[in-house]
């Protein structure tokens, strides 16, 4: 070893002579380019955040209006000789009176409360007029009447969605120009949106009804909501839960701590790698085939949707719960071993604790990234239009559904321009829901944490 | 190296049967033959030190006495390892049994992030060992004792085992390997991440360990094995190379590598 000394006879470039106070051109070069890969570095990360911003911004300005609605508000006579013809307050009986009679009483009340006000109406048709009203309030004012039949005969105020169009002219999306093209909507029927807006009747307010209702038909986007999305989003995130979690860590546990190094396991890990890669629509594919055609499952419920998108999840979660176990020390599982602790006790008592937020981040990571999963639930039929709320659990599984990233699609892909602002909506909802499953994550794994 | 500075201890001490006796232990990493054909008997209420340089694989045999090496899956052991006249490695021996009786304090203070109690009591809490909490209490405060760390610790049992310092980890570890009363304690270099204090204060305790148990040590340092033990068994390249009383090994060693050894020119 002593014969390095010698090495010195070889002339190397002396750095020594120069003094330290002046930088050599050398250390110069290195710095600038030290300097310019940092620049980059800021460069890449504040162009991700103005896009990012951008995105925001651009969804937030398109999206929050679909929580305000344009709504008329007059007092409505409940008019008992139409609305109970037989008139023995009999749920059963009153049933039979469809919304097209709830509609008379509607327009009925709507122009004596625009007489009322002096609100002029002269140059329309009185069914001009009534088309100001949401062709889906007969049917809530409907509900409302027959939740409660004590309520007939008299004059109550309500509170009614407006039409489309008229939501659309309070929000800017409507005009004059385009309602003369528009076969929906007339200049004349814009101008008594002014004078109601003036006479205190129609207003935009807060809607709480983009998260519950049903979707709506083509024809009515002001009363579309996103209630059985958001349904059908919860039951497939909960059985995502109920069935990749428990399966996920189990298989993890035993691939990292119990399985014997061979080809076989290889093979599996190589294929698990292989799994997560594999493009979404074709799990989707899988779904359809296996457990709508073969299965029989019933199509579009919340159930097949979640098994397709557990089979998408399960890789990741298996990948993500397998880095957090190996990343506890070996010390650990050594200092159980070397006292006696099984196999079992040695997981379950301490690698398992210390793999749990990691374990914990994963899973959820995982079940949010299954919660924007859109293309495998087109497949399997979760894209069609639902209009009943799917049942309670556990029956409700199988009826049919649609989750939010679906909506948004469905949302996105009709004609009105109305439709966009909701899909916008929508987005926000899914966001909100996203940004509050990782602050989970991470407040979960504040909480297992534990220091060393 | 100075030799006065070794405090040789005395060699009388009642060294009865043997605790553990190994006969033609070859160990293989796959291709790699580790272990050379090792025989050797470790002595009952006696502290055995393996020393050599490293890689020799002193740490490897230390490992195969109480199957540890079985967590690898590459390795594989061959010959005979009788504990009291039972071959550990009879196929109906379990080795989670065999380590309860065999127990092993590691080179790293590895502390559970648990608290200093439950470190302390989880080996008798998972074999069984006590009926009752107060019985567990007893456990735990005998065997922080033992390891001389009790008065140190008495007011903050709750407290995280990790927050304690390095030495007073290390002897956390030795009393919760010692709480399960194994009849052998293995130590693997037990003292190589410890300040000079710490090491005298485990050293100390490894000397007072030998009324219960029969301790095997291995250690790189030569200093070390003169002042805690009564045998030495030197290892190089594999090989058992010589085994004897500690005094005999570091005053007149058989073999030249021996006394090459701890004359420091190899190593």
């Amino acid at each position: 070893m002593t014969d390095l000394s010698s090495a010195g006879a070889v002339p190397l470039r002396s750095v020594a002579k120069r003094s330290i106070l002046t930088a050599s051109p050398e250390m110069k070069r290195r710095n600038a380019v030290e300097k310019r890969f940092r620049l980059y570095g800021l460069v890449a990360i504040a162009l991700s955040l103005s896009i990012l911003a951008l995105m925001l911004f651009i969804i937030v300005r398109d999206g929050s209006s679909a929580f305000v609605q344009a709504k008329l508000t007059f007092p409505v006579t409940l008019d008992a000789a139409v609305l109970d013809p037989k008139g023995n307050g009999n749920r059963d009986e009153m049933a039979k009176v469809t919304t097209v009679g709830y509609g008379k009483v509607l327009a009925a009340s709507f122009a004596s409360a625009l007489a009322a006000k002096g609100v002029d109406t002269a140059d329309m048709s009185a069914k001009d007029v009534a088309a100001m009203i949401s062709k889906d309030a007969p049917g809530q004012l409907r509900q409302r009447v027959l939740a409660d039949p004590s309520l007939l005969g008299q004059t109550i105020d309500v509170t009614v969605l407006a039409a489309g169009r008229i939501d659309g002219y309070m929000k800017g999306r409507v005009t004059k120009v385009t309602a003369q093209r528009d076969g929906n909507v007339t200049p004349e029927q814009l101008d008594l949106a002014d004078r109601l807006i003036a006479a205190d009747i129609l207003a935009k307010k807060f809607n709480p009804q983009f998260l519950t209702l049903p979707d709506a038909s083509d024809q009515r986007p002001e009363a579309a909501g996103l209630g059985v999305a958001l349904v059908g989003s919860l039951y497939m995130m909960l059985l995502v839960a109920v069935m990749c979690v428990p399966v996920g860590v189990a298989a993890s546990i035993y691939l990292e701590e119990f399985a014997p190094k061979n080809r076989w396991t290889d093979l599996v890990e190589v294929n698990i790698s292989n799994l997560a890669a594999v493009p979404s629509i074709v799990f989707g594919i899988l779904g359809l085939s296996v457990f709508i055609n073969f299965m029989e499952f019933p199509q579009s419920s919340a159930l097949v949707g979640a098994l397709v998108i557990s089979l998408m999840t399960l890789p990741t979660i298996i990948i993500a719960t397998r880095s957090a176990i190996r990343a506890v020390p070996p010390s650990i599982r050594d200092a159980a071993l070397g006292i006696g602790a099984s196999r079992m006790q040695t997981v379950f008592h301490h690698v398992l604790p210390l793999a749990m937020p990691g374990i914990l981040t994963g899973a959820i990571l995982g079940l949010a990234t299954a919660l924007g999963e859109t293309a495998p639930l087109l497949l399997i039929g979760m894209v069609a239009f639902v209009d009943n709320f799917p049942g309670a659990p556990i029956g409700g599984f199988g009826d049919p559904a649609t989750a939010l990233p679906v909506q948004v699609y469905s949302w996105a892909s009709r004609s009105d321009p109305a439709f966009i602002e909701r899909s916008n909506g929508a987005i926000i909802v899914l966001l909100v829901f996203l940004l509050s499953m990782n602050v989970a994550a991470i407040l979960l794994r504040r909480k297992f944490e534990r220091r060393w | 190296m100075n030799m006065n500075d070794m405090r040789l201890t005395d060699a009388s001490v009642d060294m009865n049967q043997s605790k553990i006796s190994a006969k033609g232990v070859q160990v293989y990493y796959g291709d790699n033959h580790a272990i050379k054909d090792v025989s050797v008997e470790i002595l009952d209420k006696a502290v055995t030190a393996f020393i050599g340089p490293s890689g020799c694989g002193k740490s490897t045999f230390l490992r195969t006495l109480n199957r540890m090496n079985d967590t690898i899956p590459i390795c594989r052991v061959e010959g005979k390892i009788l504990l009291e006249g039972e071959d550990i490695r009879d196929p109906r021996v379990d080795p989670v049994q065999l380590r309860a009786k065999v127990g092993m304090v590691f080179q790293k203070p590895n502390p559970f992030p648990k608290s200093i109690y439950d470190n302390v009591a989880y080996g008798p809490r998972i074999h069984g060992l006590t009926r009752s909490k107060a019985e567990l209490d007893e456990v735990v405060e005998s065997s922080l004792k033992k390891a001389a760390l009790w008065n140190e610790v008495k007011d903050r049992l709750h407290a995280p085992g990790t927050g304690l310092s390095g030495g007073q980890q290390q002897r956390l570890c030795i009393a919760r390997a010692v709480a399960t009363s194994p009849e052998v304690l293995l130590m693997d270099e037990p003292c190589s991440a410890l300040d000079p204090i710490a090491t005298a204060q485990v050293e100390e305790l490894i000397d007072e360990l030998r009324t219960n148990f029969s301790v095997v040590i291995v250690t790189h340092s030569m200093q070390q094995a003169g002042r805690v033990s009564q045998k030495t068994a030197f290892f190089h390249l594999g090989n058992l190379v010589e085994y004897g009383d500690t005094t005999e090994i570091f005053t007149n060693p058989r073999d030249p590598r021996t006394e090459a050894y701890i004359s420091g020119r190899i190593g």
